[in-house]
C-alpha cells in the first residue's frame, strides 16, 4: 500500500507539473526575456534576464496606463466590496430571520440574479439615464448589484447558523434593530465576511466583461481591459504582454497563499446541501 | 399569543408580529441591496424585453415587432452561436463532471504531496481569463508553441488549434476545462468529506472491490455534488465570453463565436436592438435549460 501511495502520488506530480504547472512558468520566462527571445515563445531559459527593464518599460507604456488602471480596480474592488459586505449583510439576515409570505418571492430575485446573464445594452442605457455611463461609480455599483445574489445567500446561510436567542437577548437589554445588528449579529458574521471578500474581491479584480462594456475609455482603464488591449497594440513584444500578466495575476496569488481555506469553503458553499 | 397590531406600513404581509416594539428584522434592512440590485440588474432586464422589439440607437427607439428575432434566426452566423454555444456548453460541463471527479478521488486518496496537488489545480480558477487566454494562444501557436513542439518531439502533427475552423471551439474548450476544472474538483472534495465513512467500510467489509466502491457508493452519494458542478458549469458555459474573447474573438470567421460573442460584435457594430435581441435569446437559452434541468435533478434526489 504504501509503495502504491508515494506511486501514485509521484505520477500525479509528474502529470499535474506538466499541466497545471507549466503554463505558469512560461508566463514567467517569457517576463523577463529580452524582446527577441520572447518572441520565439520557446519555453526555455533565458539567455538574457531583463526583469526590471520589462518591468519599467510595461508600466510606463501608453504614459503609464498600466499604473492608472491598477488604481482604477482598485478603488473598483475595495469599494464594491466593502457595499457588497454591508448590503448584503443586512439583507441575509433580515432574509433568514423574518419568514413572510415574501420571503419566497426574494429567493426567487435572488436564484434569478445568480443563473440569468445581465442585459448589456439596457443596461449601458440605464446608466446613462443616470450619468453613471463611463465612471467608477457606475462601475462600482455594477459591481456590486451582480455580486449581491452570490453574497446574500452565503449570508443567509451563515445567519442561520447564529442562535435566535442573542438577537432576542440584546431586544430585551433595549437594543433597536441598528443595534442588534451592527453591535450583535455583524461581528459574528467575520468568518463569512472574510469569505465574501477575498471570493468578490478575486472576482471583481479579474472582471473583464463588464468594465469592457460599462467603462469604456483611456483614462477609465482597468487591469484587465488594459492587458486585453496590450494584445492587439503589442502582439510582437511578448515579454511585455507576458510581464503584464505576471503583474495582475500577484494580487490573486497573495488572496490565494493567504485565504486559500476562505476562498474554497465560500466557493463550494452550497456543494454539500446541493 | 396576544393579537399583535399590524407593524407600520408595508408590513401588510408580516403575520407574526410577535412582539409589541418594532420588529428588530425591519424591512428597510432590504433596501440598500434592492435598490442597486433592482436598478441595474432588475430593470435593464426587464426593459430588455422591449427593446429587444425595436431598432434602437440609445436615445431613441422604433418599434419593428420581432424583426430583430427574425433576423438573428435567418443569418447563419447567429444561428451558429446558439449551437456553439450549446456545444461550449455541455461539453465543458461534462469534462468538468468527469475529470472533477476523478481528481476529487485521487486527491482525497491518500496520496504523496496532496496540499501541493490542490493547491496546483485549484489555482488556474483565481487567475484572470484574458491572461489565461493569451497564454494558451501563445502554447497553442501553431508553429512555434509549446504544444506543438512537444508533439513534433515525439514524432506527432501539430495541428493549428487555434487557426483550423474545425477545431477552434474545441481548443478553447479544453483551456476552459484547464482553468474551472480545480472549481469542479474542490466541490466534490467538500462533497466527498461529508459521506460517512462508515459506508465505505461496510462496502470493504462486505468484500466490495475499489471500482465497486466507487461505482455503487461513492457516485450515488455524491449525487448533490454532481448536481452542483452541472448546474455551475452550465451556467458558465452558456454566458461564456471572455476566453472566447480573448482567444478567437470567435474567429477564424464565426467558427468559435457563441452568443455573448456575437451581443458584444452586435454592440460594437451598433445594433444595440439586435444586440438587445441576442441579450433575450441568452436569457431564454438559459431559463429554457436551467428551470427544467434544476428541476428533474432536484426531484430524483429527494427521490433516493
Amino acid at each position: 500500500m504504501r509503495a502504491r501511495r508515494y506511486w501514485i502520488g509521484g505520477i500525479s506530480i509528474i502529470v499535474s507539473g506538466l499541466v497545471f504547472v507549466v503554463p505558469f512558468i512560461f508566463i514567467v520566462l517569457t517576463a523577463v526575456k529580452d524582446k527577441q527571445a520572447a518572441s520565439l515563445l520557446q519555453f526555455s531559459w533565458p539567455s538574457q534576464w531583463q526583469v526590471l527593464d520589462n518591468l519599467k518599460e510595461v508600466i510606463a507604456e501608453q504614459n503609464y496606463m498600466l499604473l492608472t488602471a491598477y488604481i482604477n480596480s482598485t478603488i473598483i474592488t475595495v469599494v464594491a466590496v466593502v457595499l457588497l459586505v454591508v448590503c448584503a449583510a443586512m439583507a441575509g439576515f433580515v432574509l433568514q430571520r423574518r419568514k413572510t409570505a415574501a420571503t419566497g418571492f426574494i429567493d426567487f430575485v435572488v436564484l434569478f440574479g445568480l443563473i440569468m446573464p445581465p442585459s448589456v445594452v439596457p443596461t449601458i442605457w440605464v446608466l446613462q439615464e443616470l450619468h453613471l455611463f463611463k465612471t467608477l461609480t457606475g462601475m462600482i455599483l455594477i459591481e456590486t448589484a451582480y455580486g449581491l445574489p452570490f453574497s446574500v445567500l452565503l449570508f443567509r446561510a451563515f445567519v442561520s447558523t447564529i442562535p435566535r436567542e442573542l438577537d432576542e437577548a440584546a431586544i430585551i437589554d433595549g437594543a433597536g434593530p441598528l443595534g442588534v445588528f451592527f453591535r450583535v449579529v455583524l461581528p459574528l458574521l467575520r468568518p463569512v465576511i472574510v469569505t465574501v471578500v477575498v471570493v468578490q474581491s478575486v472576482t471583481i479584480f479579474n472582471d473583464f466583461t463588464n468594465p469592457l462594456y460599462y467603462m469604456p475609455g483611456d483614462q477609465n482603464a482597468t487591469v484587465q481591459v488594459t492587458l486585453y488591449n496590450f494584445q492587439s497594440l503589442y502582439d510582437t513584444s511578448y515579454n511585455l504582454l507576458f510581464m503584464n500578466i505576471l503583474l495582475i495575476t500577484i494580487p490573486p496569488l497573495i488572496m490565494f497563499l493567504f485565504f486559500n481555506r476562505q476562498i474554497v469553503a465560500g466557493m463550494t458553499s452550497g456543494a454539500v446541501k446541493g | 399569543m396576544a393579537i399583535g397590531v399590524a407593524e407600520g406600513v408595508g408590513a401588510a404581509t408580516a403575520t407574526r408580529p410577535r412582539r409589541r416594539r418594532p420588529s428588530a428584522y425591519p424591512w428597510w434592512f432590504y433596501a440598500p441591496a434592492a435598490v442597486i440590485f433592482s436598478v441595474l440588474f432588475v430593470v435593464p432586464t426587464l426593459a430588455s424585453f422591449y427593446f429587444s422589439l425595436t431598432r434602437w440607437t440609445l436615445f431613441n427607439a422604433t418599434f419593428i415587432g420581432f424583426g430583430n428575432f427574425v433576423q438573428f434566426f435567418h443569418d447563419p452566423f447567429l444561428v451558429g452561436g446558439l449551437v456553439h454555444t450549446l456545444i461550449y456548453a455541455v461539453l465543458t460541463s461534462g469534462a468538468k463532471v468527469v475529470l472533477g471527479l476523478l481528481l476529487a478521488v485521487l486527491l482525497s486518496a491518500d496520496v504523496f504531496a496532496r496540499g501541493y496537488l490542490r493547491a496546483v489545480v485549484f489555482f488556474p480558477v483565481l487567475v484572470s481569463t484574458v491572461g489565461v487566454g493569451i497564454t494558451f494562444q501563445a502554447l497553442m501557436d501553431p508553429s512555434h508553441g509549446l504544444v506543438n513542439e512537444t508533439l513534433t518531439a515525439f514524432g506527432l502533427p501539430g495541428p493549428g488549434w487555434l487557426t483550423n475552423p474545425a477545431l477552434a471551439l474545441y481548443s478553447i474548450v479544453i483551456v476552459d476545462v484547464w482553468k474551472g476544472v480545480g472549481l469542479a474538483t474542490v466541490i466534490y472534495l467538500a462533497g466527498l468529506a461529508s459521506i460517512d465513512r462508515a459506508y465505505f467500510e461496510a462496502a470493504r467489509i462486505d468484500g466490495a472491490s475499489e471500482v465497486e466502491v466507487f461505482w455503487h457508493v461513492t457516485l450515488p452519494l455524491m449525487r448533490p455534488a454532481t448536481v452542483t458542478v452541472i448546474i455551475l458549469s452550465l451556467i458558465g458555459g452558456l454566458k461564456s465570453f471572455e476566453l472566447i474573447w480573448t482567444m478567437t474573438q470567435g474567429g477564424p470567421g464565426f467558427v468559435s463565436d457563441v452568443i455573448a460573442s456575437l451581443i458584444y460584435k452586435e454592440y460594437q457594430a451598433g445594433f444595440y436592438g439586435l444586440s438587445t435581441a441576442g441579450n433575450v435569446v441568452l436569457f431564454v437559452l438559459v431559463a429554457a435549460i436551467m428551470v427544467p434541468l434544476s428541476y428533474v435533478l432536484n426531484r430524483r434526489e429527494v427521490q433516493q
